[in-house]
C-alpha cells in the first residue's frame, strides 16, 4: 500500500491505496469524490476527464500513485462560494446535458479548453471536445455551451 | 477496472531507472504517459510484475531542436511537441501526424518516445519516424545505443529494445531544403484509429523535379511500411508528375490485411488514394 497525498480542489487530501490503483478510482472511493464519473476506463470516453496541473488527462489512465504531489481539479472544484462556474451555468442554460453522465467529463474539458482559446471557432470547439461521448444529446447543444460559456468568462472578466 | 498487481517503482533518475529495469528483468515494464499501457492492463492484456514509472525523471523532459532535427526525450507528451513551433519549423511532419494521434486530452498525457516503444502498427508516430529515417536512443544500465528507425519496428507492438533497455530520446531528422512533407488518415471516426494512413515526403532537385519521393503507411503492415515511389514518378516538376501511376505502384507493392474495421481490399485502396493525395501535397510544400 502507498500513502498517496494530492492536492484536489485546493485542499491537501491523503489515503492509502495499492499502487494500481487508478486515479478514477482513488477520487470516488478513497477520496469520496464521486463527481467524476468512470464510463469505458480505457481511455474513450472522456467520462473520467480531471484537471491535472491545470490541464485535462484521463483519470481512468492514470495511477493516482503517479499523481501523487500534483494538483487536482475535479468537477466539485470548478465552482465555487458563489455557485457554479460560467461553464456550468453555459451548460445548463444551453440544455448541454440530460442524463449528467459524461457532463462532469465535458466540463473540465472546456473549462480547460477556454482558458486557452478564449473565442474559438466551431471547428475548433468540434476538436476540443472530440475525445468526450455523449449519448443523450446529440452534441449540438453542448457546442452552443461551449459556446455560451466563452461568452460569459469574457463578461466575467470584464466586470 | 482492477489492473492486475505490480511491484511499482519511481525512479526520481535515469540511473535509478535503469536500475530497476535491469533487476525486473523480463518481467519490468516502463509506465511513461500510460495511454496505451493503461488501457493494456486494465483489460489485462498484460500483467507486467514489475512497472518502472518514469513520470519523475525530470531529465527525460526534454524537446531539444536543432538545425538536424528534433530531439523528444522519453517524458516529452505529444501536446508538447504539438504545440513547439520550433519544432514545426524544423520538421513539420511532427504537428502534422501529432494531431492525428487519439485526442488532445490522451496527448496531454501520451508520450511521444512511449509512442514509438509500443510499436502499434495503426499509430502515426513509428510511420513519421520511419519515412524520415529517424532514430531511437536506448539506454540500458550496460551502456547506449542507437537503433535506426528501419531496425526499431520488430512487429506489432513489439519493438528491437532488448531487455532492461529505455527508449530514452527519439530523434526526427529536419526536413532537408527543397524537400516537403504531409500525412493523412483515413479513420472510421476523428481520433480513433485510421483504417490506413500515409506519411510522404518529397524531394526536388535544383530544376524543381521530384528526385525523392518517399511515403511510410502505418495501418497497413506489421510495421511501418516505407515505400520509395521515386522512380515511379519519373523525375518529373509536380506539376506534369503522374501521381496515380505512384498511386498504382504502391497498391501493387503491399499487402494488407483484411479485419473487422476494414477489408484488405478497402486498406489497398486507401494506401493508393492516401499515396496520391499526400504526394502532391508534400511536393507542393517543396515547391
Amino acid at each position: 500500500m502507498h500513502e498517496i497525498t494530492m492536492t484536489v480542489n485546493g485542499v491537501p487530501r491523503t489515503a492509502s491505496a495499492e499502487a494500481r490503483r487508478l486515479l478514477s478510482d482513488f477520487l470516488r472511493h478513497d477520496l469520496g469524490l464521486t463527481g467524476t464519473h468512470v464510463g469505458c476506463e480505457h481511455g474513450v470516453c472522456g467520462c473520467c476527464t480531471v484537471l491535472l496541473d491545470g490541464e485535462p488527462v484521463r483519470s481512468c489512465l492514470m495511477f493516482a500513485v503517479t499523481a501523487a504531489g500534483h494538483e487536482l481539479t475535479t468537477v466539485e472544484g470548478l465552482g465555487d462560494a458563489g455557485g457554479m462556474s460560467p461553464v456550468q451555468r453555459a451548460f445548463q442554460e444551453c440544455h448541454g446535458l440530460q442524463c449528467g453522465f459524461c457532463t462532469p467529463g465535458f466540463l473540465c474539458t472546456v473549462t480547460a479548453f477556454l482558458r486557452e482559446n478564449p473565442r474559438p471557432g466551431d471547428d475548433e470547439v468540434i476538436e476540443a471536445v472530440s475525445g468526450n461521448l455523449c449519448r443523450c444529446t446529440g452534441y449540438q447543444n453542448i457546442l452552443k455551451a461551449v459556446h455560451r460559456a466563452a461568452v460569459l468568462i469574457a463578461e466575467e472578466d470584464a466586470q | 477496472m482492477k489492473p492486475p498487481p505490480f511491484t511499482y517503482h519511481a525512479p526520481e533518475t535515469l540511473d535509478e531507472a535503469l536500475d530497476a529495469l535491469a533487476r525486473a528483468g523480463d518481467d519490468g515494464k516502463v509506465l511513461a504517459g500510460g495511454q496505451s499501457l493503461i488501457p493494456l492492463l486494465n483489460m489485462r492484456l498484460a500483467a507486467p510484475g514489475h512497472l518502472i514509472d518514469i513520470n519523475r525523471v525530470t531529465e527525460l523532459d526534454t524537446v531539444e531542436v536543432t538545425p538536424e532535427g528534433v530531439w523528444a526525450g522519453a517524458l516529452a507528451r505529444h501536446a508538447r511537441v504539438e504545440r513547439s513551433d520550433e519544432a514545426a519549423a524544423v520538421q513539420p511532419l511532427l504537428r502534422a501526424a501529432l494531431r492525428h494521434v487519439a485526442h488532445p486530452v490522451v496527448r496531454n498525457r501520451g508520450t511521444v518516445v512511449g509512442s514509438l516503444a509500443h510499436a502499434d502498427p495503426a499509430a502515426e508516430l513509428p510511420a513519421v519516424l520511419a519515412v524520415l529515417g529517424g532514430s531511437v536512443e536506448a539506454a540500458s544500465s550496460r551502456g547506449r545505443r542507437t537503433v535506426p528507425a528501419a531496425e526499431f519496428f520488430a512487429g506489432p507492438l513489439e519493438s528491437s529494445l532488448r531487455r532492461g533497455e529505455l527508449a530514452v530520446r527519439a530523434f526526427f531528422p529536419a526536413l532537408p531544403e527543397r524537400s516537403g512533407a504531409a500525412f493523412a488518415e483515413v479513420s472510421r471516426r476523428h481520433g480513433d484509429y485510421a483504417m490506413a494512413g500515409a506519411a510522404a515526403v518529397v524531394a526536388l532537385d535544383d530544376d524543381q523535379r521530384v528526385c525523392s519521393a518517399r511515403v511510410a503507411y502505418l495501418s497497413i503492415a506489421a510495421t511501418p511500411l516505407v515505400l520509395d515511389l521515386t522512380a515511379s514518378l519519373d523525375r518529373r516538376p509536380p506539376v506534369t508528375c503522374d501521381w496515380a501511376a505512384a498511386a498504382g505502384y504502391a497498391r501493387d507493392h503491399i499487402d494488407p490485411d483484411g479485419d473487422i474495421h476494414a477489408t484488405a481490399a478497402y486498406r489497398r485502396h486507401l494506401a493508393g488514394v492516401l499515396t496520391e493525395r499526400t504526394l502532391r501535397a508534400a511536393a507542393q510544400e517543396a515547391l
